[in-house]
């Protein structure tokens, strides 16, 4: 990063700036709404932050998928199995 | 302005409160521990408003004053010996990063054999991670360069971070006359802390990304070089500032004593540089030889240019060392050749290793090694030796 005439080894994070990691995914994980009994543990063991909460209402959570690897961690600790992998394509 | 009775040590900690310090992460060893002791006094006193960090290691305590001077504040730490071999990779990430940072090391000889006297090996070890690195010769210069350094290592110019050094023992331990300058000068010469950027909440930034292309971390490191260079600039108008408000100007780079009709040269640095002095005075009221003291004050970044000016027609220099590379020379010696040489000066040069592990070297010592230097240099036009190793005594 160029500063006041330095060069400093800075740099800004930028949503997407590694390119869209969504596209190294094989399988996806898929919400069913109708089991989710929002206890939040796939918010909040989700490494790379793609699921967010709809407090207010509609759909409990949505994944970003431009960003979700597939890792499965989600569906691993849903408790309810309302996540479940469905291979991609 | 008051005049009081101070080690190095406790000239050193005078500044860091007078510099108004609010971040101290300290960790024991001998001989700086009094260092961070007389600060951690002044903290319970309510005499410093600052935070005292206990932390488990050197390495922590500099990864804590790069982190507290990354959030924006004067920060300090200090250390000797082994503890600064321990920090030495935090080093490379503050240098690197161009965060201000000020820290005083004491300097001190490496084991083995276990030692707690002075040499420059624990300094000269820290010579290439890009932290500017000043030797003072007595508690008044510490204290006055202990100060300038925050001045000259938060000036836009610069960004880089700075090292107080003082001899152990001989400095760190030994009291002297100090000059304390007034809180209200310091703030005058202080201006409020200048950082390439700071780290806050809500506002994130990465510090030491890989980048994509290589030739960023090259970049990153000619910066620094070009930084160095026109912290010289600084450190001069620093001395001229600092003299003009308090009547004491050290020099800038490098101090000169009886150097204006001189044909033989000391050059050295370090506490030791006032024995050299009075051997300077004897040589020339005893034995009427022209010989004059170049004192390298700063030895990071280096100074060339003021050696060349000075040793250009020199008919002999001989550079004290008070540590080696084995396998190589004396590091103040190798860096004086090589500046020599880039500009053709043709003088012969031999360097003396001599003080380390703290081995005594009296003002009468150097005067013996330069009446024999001289009389060598008369008759041969050349020294016979690039390298001696010198132990005191005849």
């Amino acid at each position: 990063m160029l500063s006041e005439g330095h060069i400093l080894p800075l740099s800004k994070p930028v949503v997407g700036v590694s390119g869209r990691t969504g596209a190294w995914r094989i399988q996806r994980p898929v919400f069913d709404a109708s089991k989710c009994v929002k206890c939040r543990l796939c918010w909040l063991y989700c490494p790379d932050s793609v699921i967010d909460l709809n407090e207010a209402g509609g759909d409990f959570i949505s994944i970003d998928y431009d960003y979700c690897k597939g890792c499965g961690v989600c569906v691993s600790v849903c408790p309810t199995k309302a996540l479940l992998m469905k291979p991609e394509g | 302005m008051v005049l009081k009775t101070l080690t190095g040590n406790y000239a050193v900690a005078t500044a860091v409160k007078l510099a108004r310090v609010k971040v101290v992460a300290t960790y024991p060893i001998t001989p700086q521990t009094t260092i961070v002791e007389k600060l951690a006094e002044m903290v319970e006193t309510g005499e410093l408003d600052a935070e005292m960090i206990r932390v488990e290691s050197e390495y922590s305590a500099m990864a804590a004053v790069y982190g507290a001077a990354s959030g924006g504040v004067r920060a300090f730490t200090a250390t000797s010996s082994h503890g600064l071999l321990y920090m030495h990779e935090m080093l490379w990430w503050v240098a690197g990063s161009r965060m201000p940072l000020v820290m005083a090391v004491v300097t001190r000889s490496i084991g083995p054999p276990w030692n707690i006297w002075t040499d420059h090996s624990d300094i000269m070890g820290q010579r290439d991670a890009g932290w500017l690195i000043t030797f003072s010769e007595n508690s008044q210069e510490t204290l006055d360069e202990t100060l300038k350094l925050f001045r000259i290592t938060e000036d836009e110019r610069v960004y880089l971070p700075g090292i107080v050094t003082l001899d152990a023992f001989i400095m760190s331990h030994t009291s002297e006359p100090v000059d304390i300058p007034d809180q209200s000068l310091v703030d005058a010469f202080l201006p409020p802390r200048k950082q390439p950027y700071v780290f806050k909440a809500g506002d994130p930034i990465v510090m030491g990304n890989m980048p994509r292309d290589l030739k960023w971390n090259m970049m990153v490191r000619e910066d620094m070089c070009r930084a160095m260079e026109r912290a010289k600039r600084v450190i001069e108008e620093a001395d001229e500032l600092w003299g003009k408000l308090t009547g004491r100007k050290h020099g800038g780079l490098t101090d000169c004593y009886r150097c204006e009709d001189a044909k033989h040269f000391i050059v050295g640095m370090g506490a030791w540089t006032g024995d050299m002095r009075d051997a300077v005075d004897h040589l020339r009221d005893r034995f009427g030889l022209k010989v004059g003291l170049i004192k390298v004050r700063y030895f990071r970044p280096f100074p060339s240019e003021d050696l060349i000016k000075w040793l250009n027609n020199a008919m002999s220099v001989v550079v004290f060392d008070r540590s080696v590379s084995p396998g190589a020379e004396g590091p103040l010696y190798i860096e004086t050749v090589s500046s020599l040489a880039s500009s053709g000066v043709r003088s012969p040069v031999k360097n003396v290793l001599a003080g380390l592990a703290g081995v005594d070297l009296a003002p009468a010592d150097i005067s013996n090694v330069m009446l024999a230097s001289v009389e060598e240099v008369e008759e041969l036009g050349a020294f016979k030796q690039r390298v001696t190793w010198f132990y005191g005594g005849e």
